[in-house]
């Protein structure tokens, strides 16, 4: 008979939830075939607000830790990250619901249940204390999005799911060579456990400087910094754009969640080793984002490259290696998932029937047609391209702030540098639709208001955190804490 | 000779003979067949090192269920496909011979240098194992991992679905062309 372990479900709660949303709405498809999406959507939100409940509920969790056998860190980081993916999340629900209706496309009862597993892998995986856990849900949360990736008629579509499966294995099985290394360089992979085991080692770390290597290449696969961005602006294209929205914000905050955790905690001894690293492809991200994201004509390819720009923003506050940085770059993240979860939001209104409209020309005159929806994606593309009195402002100088603070000015110039090009596609979308005059002629219009209510979230909250941003900073000042 | 040893050199030229055959083997149902006694040879081995957890699931897992889906794959896409034996990749096959050299040289030195050869029994080892191997794997695994183990059903969940969507995709494609063409009048 084995001794029962002391179990503490607690701090996995928001996981349990969201889990069990998922197979609900599933046995839902499967029992009630003919249901109306509305049922599905309203069940799957109950589940999110539900589990975004038992987050918040985490704060102040005093005790242990890490819980669950080490494999669960109960902090502080982990309820804010869960926060924004959670919100993420529904605002993508709402927008996908919308999508599907008015694409005359068959059932997607499997939208639902597959959204909610995605989330429990990205809530999963910015809790995790153990490298296995950090992979399982590294997993969950891909396979769902590769599905999800697909789910569509167009071709382009498959295509992108199948190129975003084949890399995305790829970079699983450098993330789990990387595992193992670590595994063998200290024998544990608890990510605590790594960072005692290192501290206490003198001499050759030449395995352990091998094993962050290959995690960081599978992070920065998933991060999508360069050069490991290749995939993201034809999955991102070619993805339905409520799946690109939800994934490209919510996906980015997950992966960069367990990536300080990884860099700062576990690899916290080697600091000075990692540091020159993560450097490197922060400055290739926001310049190679930047420069490539000018030549699009297409607008979600445009975002899919300034959405390469931001994760070398985001790294660029990680190169400060301490509480500073890791607050800076939470604030860009939450900045980063509004704003990019209300920009393909706004592009996914202005097609009408699925994606007929992505390309920048049909923009033009938006203002005139669609007075709010340009002014959605002004605000939008300001906050993008950083301008006061936004949240991407506040975002970059906190990220520039903590990378000087710790010596690394070269890489904030560079960032400053890249940041005065890349307005330069920001303001010409918004040129586009205010200074032009409208193409063609009159157009179906979509005007539900739904989907609006839903990008209002975003959309206050960008300039909110740009206007009192101490609101927000009081909190990721104790969400910036790690303990372990 | 011990009986651990009778046992070990009855399976191994097995093992490597099949293994050799199942190489040279130009029928694919038969170089399955020929990789299922190769499965069951190198369990046998496991056994005869004290892991009879191993020997369950190298029996159950790769001579059961993944040599079913072996077996599956190649029935769908046809036993008397020839164009499957063509190869598609310029070079591959030197640049194959050249790695596996590489291999073979690498494993040479290797076990001439005894790397990787313990003397003597790993330190706890009888520790851990007390009271059975497969016993000392449970407690690790429903304890000590019990969480990652749990989370691992969620991503057989998503891959369950995941194969759902895609199946019926394609099963839809293929009724809305017959329907096409029965639109059209023609004759499926």
């Amino acid at each position: 008979m084995l001794p029962t372990p002391k179990l503490d479900f607690l701090p996995v709660l928001p996981e349990l939830i969201l889990a069990g949303a998922g197979i609900v709405t599933l046995l839902y498809e499967a029992l009630a075939p003919r249901a109306s999406r509305a049922t599905h959507l309203g069940l799957s939100l109950v589940g999110l607000a539900a589990a975004a409940g038992a987050s918040i509920a985490l704060w102040d969790r005093t005790g242990d830790p890490t819980v669950l056998a080490g494999a669960i860190q109960a902090d502080r980081l982990a309820v804010v990250a869960r926060v924004i993916i959670i919100s993420v999340a529904a605002v993508g629900l709402l927008l996908g619901t919308h999508y599907y209706d008015r694409s005359g496309d068959e059932r997607r009862g499997e939208f639902y249940p597959l959204v909610l597993f995605a989330t429990t892998g990205m809530t999963l995986i910015v809790a995790a204390a153990d490298l296995i856990v950090v992979f399982l849900a590294l997993e969950i949360l891909s396979l769902s999005l590769y599905v999800l990736t697909g789910m569509s008629r167009r071709g382009q579509a498959t295509e992108a799911s199948m190129k975003y499966f084949l890399l995305g294995a790829f970079a699983s099985a450098f993330f789990l060579y990387g595992v193992a290394m670590a595994y063998g360089a200290t024998g544990t992979t608890k990510i605590a456990g790594i960072a005692h085991a290192l501290a206490g080692q003198t001499g050759g770390q030449a395995l352990a400087l091998v094993a962050l290597g290959f995690l960081a290449i599978g992070f920065g696969f998933k991060v999508s910094a360069v050069p490991f961005h290749m995939w993201t602006p034809d999955v991102y294209q070619g993805a339905p754009t409520p799946v690109t929205a939800f994934m490209a914000a919510a996906t980015k905050v997950a992966a960069f969640g367990a990536l300080i955790r990884v860099l700062d905690v576990s690899f916290q001894p080697l600091a000075w080793d990692w540091m020159p690293v993560i450097w490197a492809l922060a400055a290739a991200s926001v310049v190679v984002g930047s420069v490539l994201a000018i030549a699009q004509s297409d607008v979600k390819r445009m975002l899919a490259y300034s959405s390469i720009a931001h994760a070398g923003f985001v790294l660029t506050g990680l190169t400060a290696a301490n509480q500073d940085g890791i607050r800076a770059a939470l604030f860009y993240l939450i900045a980063y998932a509004m704003m990019t979860l209300g920009s393909f939001g706004v592009v996914m209104l202005v097609s009408v029937r699925g994606e007929e409209r992505t390309s920048l020309a049909s923009y033009s005159g938006l203002g005139r047609r669609q007075p709010l929806l340009a002014g959605l994606m002004a605000l939008f593309m300001l906050s993008l391209a950083g301008i006061p009195p936004t949240a991407g402002f506040i975002a970059k100088v906190g990220v520039f702030g903590a990378a000087i603070r710790a010596g690394h000015w070269q890489l904030a110039l560079v960032g400053v540098v890249s940041s005065v090009a890349a307005a330069f596609f920001y303001l010409r979308v918004v040129v586009l639709m205010y200074m032009q005059e409208p193409q063609g002629e009159e157009q179906e219009e979509d005007r539900s208001p739904l989907p609006r209510l839903a990008l209002a979230v975003p959309a206050i909250l960008t300039l909110v955190l740009g206007v009192f941003p101490q609101m927000l900073l009081g909190v990721l000042d104790k969400a910036s804490v790690l303990r372990w | 000779m011990p009986l651990d040893n009778v046992v070990f050199w009855v399976f191994a030229p097995i093992a490597v003979a099949s293994a050799i055959a199942m190489l040279v083997q130009r029928n694919a149902v038969h170089a399955a067949l020929l990789l299922i006694v190769n499965f069951f040879c190198i369990a046998v081995f496991y056994l005869l090192l004290g892991a009879p957890f191993l020997f369950a699931v190298q029996v159950i897992v790769y001579a059961g269920a993944i040599m079913v889906l072996f077996l599956f794959v190649i029935m769908l896409l046809g036993v008397d496909r020839g164009d499957t034996l063509r190869e598609r990749l310029v070079g591959q096959r030197p640049a194959a011979i050249g790695l596996g050299l590489a291999l073979a040289l690498e494993v040479f030195f290797a076990v001439r240098a005894g790397v990787g050869f313990a003397a003597k029994a790993p330190v706890g080892f009888e520790k851990v194992n007390a009271g059975g191997n497969a016993q000392a794997l449970a407690r690790v695994l429903f304890r000590d991992y019990f969480f990652p183990f749990e989370a691992t059903s969620v991503l057989l969940i998503v891959a369950a679905i995941a194969a759902m969507v895609l199946a019926q995709r394609k099963a839809r494609a293929i009724t809305q062309a017959g329907a096409e063409a029965a639109g059209r009048g023609e004759v499926a």
